[in-house]
């Protein structure tokens, strides 16, 4: 009976250590981390202002903004910030009328004249200057894109004007396409190709927003169905070419953003591989990786790159480029993030070696995983906690060297728009006259306000991984 | 040493001559004996290997860049020997800036942890590092010379005229080094030789300057090595804004004129000064911290 006695009390002590044992819950590092950034107020400030940032440019085609790119020098140069009222096409079909009215009025008097004078020079000048004068009006009016008749017609607010365009390209569309069903000979169908891509070219949006991929196209056509033409004024002033300030800087934070994030990501492919596997190998492997990583960190990189770069700005590369899908936005990737890998490679090494130790390691070896597998399966996830910090720094140190690259004129090309190119241009027109300071100081905030964030981001999350710091 | 220069060298050699298009193209056409008079006076016309192998001879030999391509007066050792002493002063005032200012905030900061003044130098120094310097630079530019009309804008050859770019350069890397430091000072600190020189009734100042300060400068010694390069890189930019007869524009220009000899020098001149800053820090390692023994 003591016996069975003891086994039950055995028994309740043990379920009584089970159901306690069961109620403990462990806790995953990313919950650890994410607790304690939260403690952190400026951290968690610079991730709430980068989340609506990001959501911001994501969502620029929506914003009722003003073009990007539309240049209006007639009217609108170097405005300082105000909050005048403005619509898409900056101009109104009253005051086209009224140059056009002007234009008429000064040729006449000028034939006038040289039916008088009948010197043959007059006569043609009277023709040049007609012809130029016209040309100028309609490029100004219509920047090229937009038959003239149009802009006469009453309703030609753009949301019309791109359904128009769009169904008479529908049409267009099918009728080419039966053409070229039809026709089998490969001139024409380049030709007809070239006919599509221009018809593509003229459309109204391209004109304001040109480069635009599907789905922006899409969101602009929703923006325009909403909220039709008006945009939000030049609160932040123009510049010198008549561009809305607001509107670049919001427009230029998807590509710096974009740019900043996937170089990253591409740095931190090629360190992470990297370091991992010169971390697991060890000895003579090892050495040698981490031979060719400091020599290549001695290299003067920002001289590779322009190097690099001029290379791929040239005329016939670009294009064989391009006709292969790669565009240059994305050789530009591909080449910031071959900078920034070695830092990450270095880091990621370390820990791997430090990590190469411990016992799960050797478990998965029993097991009989590849090395292939230990490394990407095992190893690579635990060193994710410090690859996200350095994550966090590099995303910085990317946008400076891309806003560095646009500001000596080799990065992004107009009409796209980034941040770097928006301070080169805002530097060119310094004088001493009169300062256009809303160029320099709108761009320079936004860039500042960015990198701030995400410095004060790393700082707290490198804080939060560090076990040291645990219970301050 | 000499295998950093040579991949350098190689890799060089091999960029400039995969980008199509020689130096001479965008300029009026020529007719074609004097286009091909001009490439064997370069040696462009004989085969890479040849070419790679005389410039290789140049530079090693003789310590010759060569004649410019596009600035038909100059050799490029002459160039370099004009642009030089104007980048290394800038890069020199702007690294004493930095390291002044950047040492003098660290410490402070860690001395008064924790009060205002530690956390405006803390907000200072970030500030520092996230504007990229042209930024600055122009804000600085509109702020200091157009608005306030202390320092001129531009040009070179009077201290006035060194300031502003000086500042711009450093600034970053000052407030660099104010967190390096003070993260330094702070540990030092806590550390028990500290606590005895303080019992043996040693002024703050003394304790700080002589004792503490040596150990947290190891940080800050050996981030000056990548400082140096960004210091560099950074007077790119610089060079530009304000308009200073320095050697990062003959870079950039020669790199897109394809002139050849003189990207060449540029790239050595900069890999040389830069493994000589980075011989230099390893150096001041074994001086600074007696446990590091040199080899």
């Amino acid at each position: 009976m003591n016996i069975a006695d003891n086994q039950q009390n055995n028994r309740d002590e043990y379920s009584r250590l089970l159901s306690e044992v069961q109620k403990i819950r462990g806790i995953s590092i990313w919950r650890d981390v994410w607790m304690r950034i939260r403690k952190n107020g400026a951290a968690m400030l610079s991730l709430a202002f980068l989340v609506v940032l990001g959501l911001v440019a994501f969502l620029a085609p929506v914003l009722p903004l003003q073009s990007p790119q539309y240049q209006d020098m007639v009217k609108r140069q170097l405005l300082a910030p105000n909050v005048s009222q403005i619509s898409l096409y900056k101009t109104s079909v009253a005051e086209y009328q009224r140059e056009l009215d002007l234009l008429y009025e000064r040729s006449r008097k000028w034939s006038e004249y040289a039916s008088i004078s009948r010197l043959y020079d007059d006569v043609a000048k009277t023709r040049m200057i007609w012809i130029e004068a016209r040309d100028e009006i309609d490029q100004r009016f219509s920047n090229q894109s937009v038959e003239t008749s149009e802009i006469l017609q009453s309703d030609n607010s753009v949301p019309n004007r791109v359904q128009r365009y769009s169904e008479k390209f529908k049409a267009k569309r099918i009728q080419l396409q039966e053409q070229v069903n039809r026709i089998s000979d490969g001139k024409d169908i380049l030709k007809l190709k070239e006919t599509i891509e221009s018809w593509e070219a003229n459309h109204p949006i391209h004109a304001l927003w040109s480069n635009s991929g599907t789905l922006t196209r899409w969101m602009l056509e929703c923006r325009l169905r909403f909220v039709g033409d008006w945009c939000i004024p030049s609160v932040l002033g123009t510049d010198n070419l008549g561009r809305d300030v607001l509107s670049r800087v919001i427009w230029g934070a998807r590509i710096s953003l974009i740019v900043g994030i996937v170089a990253t990501l591409v740095s931190l492919v090629i360190g992470v591989s990297y370091g991992a596997i010169s971390g697991y190998c060890g000895g003579w492997v090892d050495a040698l990786m981490m031979r060719i990583v400091d020599v290549i960190y001695s290299v003067p990189f920002i001289f590779v790159v322009i190097f690099m770069i001029t290379i791929v700005k040239e005329e016939q590369l670009a294009s064989w480029l391009k006709s292969h899908g790669i565009d240059q936005i994305t050789v530009f990737f591909l080449m910031i993030g071959a900078i920034y890998w070695l830092t990450m490679a270095r880091v990621v090494r370390g820990q791997v070696i430090s990590l190469k130790q411990e016992p799960f390691v050797d478990a998965a070896r029993v097991v009989g995983a590849s090395r292939i597998r230990i490394v990407f399966q095992h190893l690579v996830p635990n060193v994710m906690g410090i690859v996200i910090v350095y994550l966090t720094l590099t995303i910085p140190q990317v946008m400076r060297f891309e806003d560095f690259l646009s500001f000596l004129g080799l990065g992004v090309e107009p009409p796209a728009v980034s941040w770097g190119l928006l301070v080169n241009e805002g530097i060119q027109v310094i004088t001493p006259v009169r300062t256009y300071w809303w160029l320099v100081v709108y761009p320079g905030i936004a860039l500042a306000l960015t990198l701030f964030g995400l410095s004060f981001l790393g700082d707290g999350l490198r804080d939060a991984f560090d076990p040291r710091m645990k219970n301050k | 040493m000499v295998l950093t220069f040579w991949v350098v060298y190689t890799l060089t050699f091999m960029l400039m001559h995969a980008v199509p298009g020689g130096p001479f193209d965008s300029e009026r056409r020529v007719s074609e004996e004097i286009k091909r008079n001009l490439e064997a006076k370069y040696n462009l016309d004989k085969p890479w290997i040849e070419q790679y192998l005389l410039m290789l001879e140049g530079i090693v030999l003789r310590g010759d860049f060569g004649p410019s391509i596009r600035l038909s007066d100059y050799s490029v050792n002459e160039v370099i020997a004009q642009g030089f002493p104007v980048s290394a002063a800038l890069g020199i005032f702007a690294m004493v800036f930095a390291l002044s200012l950047g040492l003098s905030a660290g410490v402070l900061s860690a001395m008064f942890r924790g009060s205002l003044l530690d956390l405006s130098f803390r907000v200072l120094a970030t500030l520092g590092i996230a504007v990229p310097n042209f930024v600055l630079a122009s804000v600085a530019v509109i702020l200091f010379s157009f608005v306030l009309h202390w320092f001129p804008s531009a040009g070179w050859g009077s201290l006035k005229q060194i300031v502003l770019p000086a500042l711009c350069l450093g600034a970053p890397f000052a407030g660099y080094i104010a967190r390096l430091t003070r993260t330094g000072m702070l540990e030092v600190l806590g550390q028990d030789y500290i606590r005895t020189a303080y019992a043996k009734g040693l002024s703050t100042r003394h304790v700080v300057l002589k004792h503490a300060l040596r150990g947290a400068m190891l940080p800050v010694v050996s981030y000056l090595g990548p400082a140096t390069a960004a210091i560099l890189t950074g007077s790119l930019v610089l060079e530009k804004i304000f308009a200073l007869p320095g050697m990062g524009s003959h870079f950039v220009e020669a790199a897109l004129q394809r002139d050849y000899p003189m990207a060449m020098g540029m790239v050595m001149v900069y890999t040389g000064l830069l493994f000589v800053m980075n011989t230099l820090v390893d150096i001041s390692y074994g001086i600074i911290d007696p446990r590091v023994d040199m080899e």
